[in-house]
């Protein structure tokens, strides 16, 4: 049998027929739905007489759009609510297990997935949410759908799929310490550019990858769309295997272990080929900002904002030129020099323990500049207590962080969470495009300790340069 | 999905690239439950700027969408095909797409072209030299033209999506009439089900 890469053997599992001429039809294991990319999926079941055929492998939760003030809040917002309610009517209709707002488990779709363990190695997992690939960091295929995709997934438990080519992106060596996940992924987005992964399966690979905890792990296969790429792998080892241990999705007691050698066996094999490669040297990586309107657009946080002369061609230099403009950037200016007036600290890419435990670290005992306006929005009700049990509520308190709610919150303020025009943000999520934060409003992509040191010194800061 | 052969019309130069899912429809239209009524978002954020290329009269009534490379990355929403569609577009022309986009345009009808970027260029030039020239996109021979001035190209769509778009197929009864072996599969699957994971509440029975 010829060397597979760890995307060949999950795909190969899950081949339900591949049809001469035609897209091989994939099964799904878990299918992961929100209030957004769902109504009009149920809708289209409705219309046709058609039910869901695995509701116990169809898993719901409320992230988009709820606000993250005190539960004792009603949602102002009608159509907001409207949405929120129709999730929870469409789930008890088809018999799916949903988390409304306030819920134990309730938080973004991608964090409750792993924390509650039913995100599994080897599986194939799919959601109407481009952000999905976050779960490959389990060694699972998983990748972001659209509406008409979801409704196919509740009718079939299957989509039809074209295999994907793959790419194995090595970071070879340790990076230095203030380097995090978040800075990896930026380097690469950085490097492959939005569109350099599109077609692409990426497997992270490499020494700096495999030292990552899943925490890491899933920052940056959370971003891998951001390069264009679908879907994001890292293989399975011990880290992996211990993260998920006595978690409620898994078998447990004695159990488990057979279920983890079966997991070992989730890696590409040694010899097998990648269609690209590329690889970085973690000791070449430092703290990242972004600064304009995609997040290939990354300069090193002691860097400058860039200047459209140094433009490959003519396509690049609008590009960059228009981004100055809708950035209010003027090239030169040290990013160190650049005053923000919010801090967001959240999303799908970095609101778990770790990396609320790593903001924390540096807002302990410090203050919050008088001119920002800084949000701790943990990923979920479960990341929310554990930060609570640790004290990092106080901490974060006390510094004057607002420490709110779960939800996606200003990652795409979809909620009232939102920038309000001309204001400019640090924040921890994954996409700085024009408006996506609020229309009008300016975001930089960066690490939650970058994020946290900005809140304090009020410009982009790293660490070091917070004097408690 | 309705049956596309032919698609023949004026196009508009949006002459910008990496135009996010974000830009096509800002995320305060993704609240709605319906799938209609998305066309008024459509780059919602742009259509405020009198001198944005969609507010221009001469382009008014257009039905394809001349795009820069890297259309449509980002968000899975399929909200942003549902707007192009329901402005009036019925095909797009760029170099590249995002890929969710580019699934997402095929479960709806909306052709997604693409050609090289030299190609577009020469497209941009001459509906910018004459904005009442038409422009044929035909799906059952792959081809772009415009006929008034002899300019013609080919594309290329995977077999499967130009058979659906010809046919108006319902990707979901296709899947559905493979329901043997769907169920053969889940006869050996290992992947656990969440039956016994949650109870009817969603509360966990461990941990």
């Amino acid at each position: 049998m010829s060397a597979k890469t760890l995307y060949e053997k999950i795909w190969d599992e899950h081949v339900v027929a591949s049809p001469e001429g035609e897209p091989t039809l994939l099964y799904i294991d878990l299918h992961l739905i929100h209030e957004v990319t769902s109504p009009q999926a149920f809708d289209g079941l409705r219309l046709n007489g058609r039910g869901v055929r695995r509701p116990d492998r169809t898993l719901a939760t409320a992230d988009h759009n709820v606000p993250t003030d005190p539960l004792s809040t009603p949602i102002l917002d009608p159509i907001s609510r409207r949405q929120l309610e129709a999730l929870n009517e469409n789930c008890k209709e088809f018999g799916i297990t949903v988390f409304p707002r306030g819920h134990e488990n309730q938080g973004i779709v991608h964090i409750i997935g792993p924390e509650l363990g039913v995100t599994q190695p080897g599986m194939t997992i799919v959601c109407g949410d481009s952000h999905t690939s976050t779960h490959g960091a389990f060694g699972a295929l998983a990748f972001g759908i659209g509406t008409s995709e979801v409704e196919h997934v509740l009718a079939t438990q299957t989509l039809p799929q074209q295999k994907a080519k793959t790419m194995a992106v090595t970071v070879e060596g340790t990076p230095s310490p203030g380097v995090s996940a978040k800075d990896i992924v930026l380097a690469i987005v950085g490097r492959l550019g939005t569109g350099g992964g599109a077609g692409y399966v990426i497997e992270y690979r490499g020494q700096a990858i495999q030292e990552l905890s899943m925490e890491g792990r899933m920052t940056v296969c959370n971003m891998s769309i951001e390069a264009g790429a679908r879907a994001g792998l890292v293989a399975v080892d011990e880290t992996t295997i211990e993260y998920l241990r006595g978690r409620p999705g898994v078998a447990q007691g004695d159990a488990y272990d057979a279920t983890a050698n079966r997991w070992r066996t989730l890696v590409s094999d040694d010899d097998a080929v990648f269609d690209a490669e590329i690889t970085l040297n973690a000791a070449d990586l430092v703290p990242y900002v972004t600064w304009g309107t995609n997040p290939a657009q990354v300069v090193a946080l002691d860097g400058v904002v860039p200047s459209p002369d140094d433009a490959l061609d003519d396509d690049e230099k609008d590009t960059v030129l228009r981004a100055l403009e809708y950035m209010g950037l003027t090239p030169g200016t040290k990013l160190r020099s650049i005053p923000v007036d919010v801090v967001f600290i959240g999303s799908c890419t970095n609101s778990r323990i770790e990396d609320l435990r790593a903001a924390a670290s540096v807002a302990k005992g410090s203050r919050v500049h008088d001119n920002v306006r800084a949000l701790v929005v943990p990923g979920s009700h479960r990341v929310k207590r554990q930060a609570e049990q640790e004290g990092l509520d106080t901490v974060f308190i006390e510094a004057g962080f607002e420490w709110r709610e779960p939800g996606c919150s200003m990652c795409l303020g979809m909620n009232p969470d939102q920038l309000k025009p001309g204001q400019r943000s640090a924040s921890t999520s994954n996409r700085n495009f024009e408006g996506r934060q609020g229309r009008g409003g300016r975001t930089h992509l960066v690490s939650p300790v970058v994020a946290a040191a900005t809140a304090i010194m009020g410009r982009f800061a790293s660490p070091d340069e917070v004097t408690s | 999905m309705k049956a596309v052969h032919v698609i023949e019309g004026r196009a508009v130069p949006l002459e910008r690239s990496d135009v996010d899912t974000d830009q096509i429809i800002p995320s305060e239209w993704l609240k709605r439950v319906e799938r209609t009524g998305f066309g008024r978002g459509l780059f919602s954020e742009w259509r405020d700027d009198p001198t944005f290329v969609l507010n221009d009269a001469q382009f008014a009534g257009a039905t394809i969408l001349l795009a820069g490379p890297r259309f449509g990355t980002g968000s899975s929403r399929e909200h942003a095909v549902w707007a192009l569609m329901d402005y009036g577009f019925q095909a797009v022309i760029a170099p590249s797409f995002g890929d969710i986009f580019r699934n997402n345009s095929s479960k709806q009808g909306l052709v997604i072209v693409q050609l090289d970027s030299s190609d577009v260029e020469e497209l941009n030039q001459l509906v910018k030299d004459d904005p009442s020239r038409l422009i044929v996109v035909d799906v059952e021979r792959l081809s772009v033209e415009v006929p008034a001035v002899g300019w013609q190209r080919s594309f290329i769509l995977d077999p499967m999506t130009r058979e659906r778009l010809l046919g108006g197929w319902d990707d979901i009864g296709l899947s559905l009439l493979r329901g043997d072996a769907i169920t053969k599969f889940e006869a050996t699957s290992v992947a656990p089900s969440l039956k016994g994971v949650f109870d009817k509440d969603g509360h966990t029975l461990y941990a």
